[in-house]
């Protein structure tokens, strides 16, 4: 059964990430993807699967979390990137196609894509 | 929607909306009796009758950050189109289950598509209830009829991750292998 073999190879895993957890945290980054209806629709699924795999590829330590519908249908799929001391900055429309760019001007060069960027708290 | 996986996550996303703790989703991919069943089930606030009468019609919602709903209307058109059926059961202050049927070979079924995204992307909710989580698919084997199944409960997996939040990524990626595993252990009929 994989549940009980990777149950094992899960503890494994919080055993390493617990060690490392508290600097994460106090310095890391959220990726928040929109997954109401609205988003469902237009590929929030898919996008959240495209940040995860370029943050993967880039071994990018990012906490990545769906919300449901904040009321920007037409703007779906959004996503959030919120970095520690660092305003949370929204994106509109990001589609899978876009979001390696997301990633290596936002993330890594710390220059948000100011074209896509439809809010900022 | 194109895939009813699609469907599934928005009809959890509601149980999320509605203050779930915990939700149950177990699919039935039954060959023989050839019918595929969703049924998912959680302990939210639920629904008064007024309400519960009007949750299928196109454009209701009980949401106030939007005006218009449309994801159970379109489930329901879903499940028509392919001889099947909609219905939700729904208490206040108990919960609501929503059971979803169709013909499994029905040319205009949609197909079950990508449940390992959709669980996904559910587990990496911010307010994730706990999911008890069931897919069988039942074929007709040699002699008798053979039958595979894919079941977690999440509240083992938090049980070992002892505070450890789903959202890790170490977590996710593991989640992600564990669900692809899981999923394609099962070689889905839908």
């Amino acid at each position: 059964m994989p549940k009980l073999k990777t149950l094992e190879d899960l503890k494994r895993v919080r055993d390493e990430a617990q060690q490392a957890l508290k600097t994460r945290l106090d310095t890391g980054t959220t990726i928040t993807v929109g997954m109401g209806t609205c988003g469902i629709a237009a590929g929030a699924r898919e996008t959240m699967h495209a940040v995860l795999d370029e943050l993967a590829k880039r071994q990018i330590d990012a906490h990545v979390t769906t919300v449901g519908c904040i009321g920007q249908c037409v703007k779906e799929p959004l996503v959030d990137i919120e970095q520690a001391g660092q305003p949370r900055i929204t994106y509109a429309n990001v589609r899978p196609d876009m979001v390696s760019r997301l990633i290596d001007e936002h993330l890594i060069k710390g220059q948000p894509v100011a074209e896509w960027i439809v809010g900022k708290m | 929607m194109r895939e009813l996986a699609l469907h599934i996550l928005d009809i959890l996303q509601n149980a999320v909306e509605a203050g779930a703790t915990r939700v149950a989703l177990v699919i039935v991919e039954d060959v023989p009796t050839d019918r595929l069943v969703i049924t998912v089930r959680d302990n939210g606030r639920g629904m008064d009758a007024q309400t519960l009468a009007q949750v299928t019609q196109p454009f209701f919602t009980s949401r106030t950050t939007r005006h218009v709903g449309l994801g159970l209307p379109l489930f329901a058109a879903a499940a028509e189109r392919a001889d099947g059926q909609l219905t939700i059961r729904s208490q206040p202050g108990v919960g609501t289950t929503v059971d979803v049927t169709f013909t499994l070979s029905h040319p205009d079924r949609q197909p079950l598509g990508d449940m390992t995204g959709t669980l996904l992307a559910f587990l990496l909710s911010e307010r994730t209830p706990q999911l008890d989580y069931q897919h069988r698919v039942v074929r007709e084997g040699a002699s008798s009829v053979e039958e595979t199944d894919f079941s977690f409960d999440t509240a083992d997996i938090s049980a070992a991750l002892a505070g450890l939040p789903l959202t890790h990524p170490a977590v996710a990626q593991w989640l992600a292998e564990f669900l692809a595993e899981g999923e394609a252990e099962l070689t889905h009929v839908a």
